[in-house]
């Protein structure tokens, strides 16, 4: 279990965060949604142990986090890929990293490129790939570490429409399949409840918790078509309209 | 497509080259003196004295080759570790203060201290080339983003990792323009320390036949010294290619 307790976050004069507590179960999904510049990012940061709150603290399974949390892995808006790495290598790198076998590395890195439709674009270089390519490279280097939690700040933002339906469902099935605990930020109501088991609305900077709604029914690719869905979405979209104007 | 862009780039170059060779010969026409001889007079003696200045510009290249070497081997950590708050603190003021100072006036001391040899023709050149070199850098690797630092950090990189996998290529690109745009320097410094104490070097060769009124041999010597140039700058242009295809 994640747990964030009383969490604020300034820098310098700029308050980002303020008094945020939330908890995520093992294995579940959280959508954090809110205005742009209210501490998304920072929050992300900070549940991943490479930034230090101003005040407050991270447990993860009830240990305190005070450095680089080890089996998570993190996405970052924008900054996701390395663009001096080919496809190839920057699927790699944590392995890498972590010091594995060639052989094994290249047997994993291949399963990984090939599971995602991106075999034939292994030695490409990002900035030649479409950003649901380029997501689809970010989303697979962190998962070749096999972290047991995933943490993805607005991946999907980059991309039209339609490739951003398949990628929500593609993010919805590797949740149900490999069960990591998933954090994901985004700035869309709709993306929130389509994959958020829970989701966390936060206000306007300084960020506070301003709801934590619970979307129990989560988990299907035609929850798309549903009342209920429509419901959340409503439900969600009045709690961010309250109070601002 | 990428071919397309280096044969046009190939053309252009030549084009330029032309015109240049155009204008040249067209002054030199005009001004009917000795002291311009027509291109294909340069050329001629350029091919007559190749192989008196051939000596001369391996001479002259070597010199300007572990310039290079020299002051990039110090000014990369330099730079790049400037990233260290603590390594910035102690190398940034250090810069910053002699940096605006003219460099060239120390070839006396340089003499004093190394003797007339070559030593003190190479340290010269790597002296100003270190500072060109060690500023980009430093700009360079503090520009990197933030958040590629946390990108990688997350993968469990330890400081060394930071280093290998994103600070130095991603400040690769402009480590390498500086390199370029310092060649062009390296060259300016190599006549200056070549124009005394020696005897060997295209400097010592423009200087020497220019007192005895050479002008065919000099700009022989003038136009060997803007090939080396030229051909230093072209292989960093390709090192750079290789190096930074990404971009
Ligand atoms: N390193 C930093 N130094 C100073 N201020 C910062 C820094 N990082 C973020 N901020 C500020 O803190 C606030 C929160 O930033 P953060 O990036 O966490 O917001 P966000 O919710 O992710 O925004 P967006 O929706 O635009 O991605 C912003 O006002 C931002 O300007
Ligand atoms: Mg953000």
């Amino acid at each position: 279990m994640i747990s964030v307790r009383n969490v604020s976050k300034s820098y310098g004069d700029v308050r980002a965060l303020e008094d945020v507590s939330l908890e995520v179960e093992r294995g579940e999904s959280c959508a954090i949604i809110g205005p742009s510049g209210c501490g998304k990012s920072t929050l992300l940061l900070i549940i991943s142990g490479l930034l230090q709150p101003s005040s407050g603290e991270v447990y993860i399974e009830n240990k305190i986090v005070g450095g680089p949390v080890k089996n998570a892995a993190l996405i970052l808006q924008d900054y996701g890929l390395f663009p001096w790495k080919t496809v190839y290598d920057n699927v790699a790198l944590g392995l890498r990293i972590r010091g594995v076998e060639r052989d094994v590395e290249r047997e994993k890195v291949e399963g990984l490129l090939e599971k995602f439709g991106l075999k034939r674009f292994d030695r490409y270089y990002p900035k030649h790939l479409s950003g649901g390519m380029r997501q689809r490279v970010a989303i697979a280097r962190a998962l070749a570490v096999e972290p047991e939690i995933l943490l993805m700040d607005e991946p999907l933002s980059s991309l039209d429409a339609l490739s951003r339906e398949k990628m929500q469902n593609f993010l919805l099935n590797l949740w149900k399949e490999t069960k990591t605990t998933m954090i994901l930020v985004t700035h869309s109501i709709e993306e929130a409840v389509f994959l958020g088991k829970k989701i966390v609305v936060l206000t306007p900077r300084p960020g506070r918790v301003k709801a934590i709604v619970n979307n129990p029914k989560v988990g299907k690719e035609d929850y798309r078509q549903e009342e209920v869905y429509f419901e959340k979405c409503r439900e969600i979209r009045e709690i961010i309209e309250v109070g601002a104007t | 497509m990428q071919g397309d862009k280096r044969d046009n780039r190939g053309w252009s170059y030549l084009g330029t080259l032309i015109i240049l060779l155009i204008l040249w010969k067209g002054l030199s026409v005009l001004i009917a003196h000795p002291a311009l001889p027509s291109p294909e007079v340069v050329l001629a003696s350029l091919i007559n004295s190749a192989h008196e200045l051939s000596r001369h510009a391996a001479v002259s290249l070597l010199r300007v080759v572990y310039a290079l070497l020299l002051a990039f081997s110090l000014a990369f950590p330099a730079g790049i570790l400037s990233r260290e708050d603590t390594v910035d603190r102690l190398i940034s003021p250090l810069i910053y203060l002699l940096y605006p100072i003219p460099h060239i006036v120390l070839l006396p001391l340089y003499i004093l201290l190394f003797g007339i040899g070559d030593f003190s023709r190479v340290a010269l050149i790597a002296t100003i080339l270190f500072f060109q070199i060690a500023v980009t850098t430093r700009d360079a690797a503090r520009q990197v983003s933030e958040y590629y630092i946390y990108s990688i950090k997350s993968l469990g990189a330890s400081k060394l990792d930071v280093y290998r996998y994103v600070i130095i290529p991603a400040a690769m690109p402009k480590i390498i323009t500086a390199l370029r745009i310092s060649v062009g320097t390296a060259v300016a410094v190599l006549f200056f320390a070549e124009s005394f104490a020696t005897n060997t070097g295209l400097g010592y060769v423009i200087l020497d036949s220019w007192s005895r009124a050479d002008y065919e041999i000099m700009y022989a010597a003038i136009a060997a010294m803007a090939l080396l140039g030229f051909s230093l700058y072209i292989i960093l242009e390709i090192a750079e290619r290789r190096i930074c295809r990404w971009m």
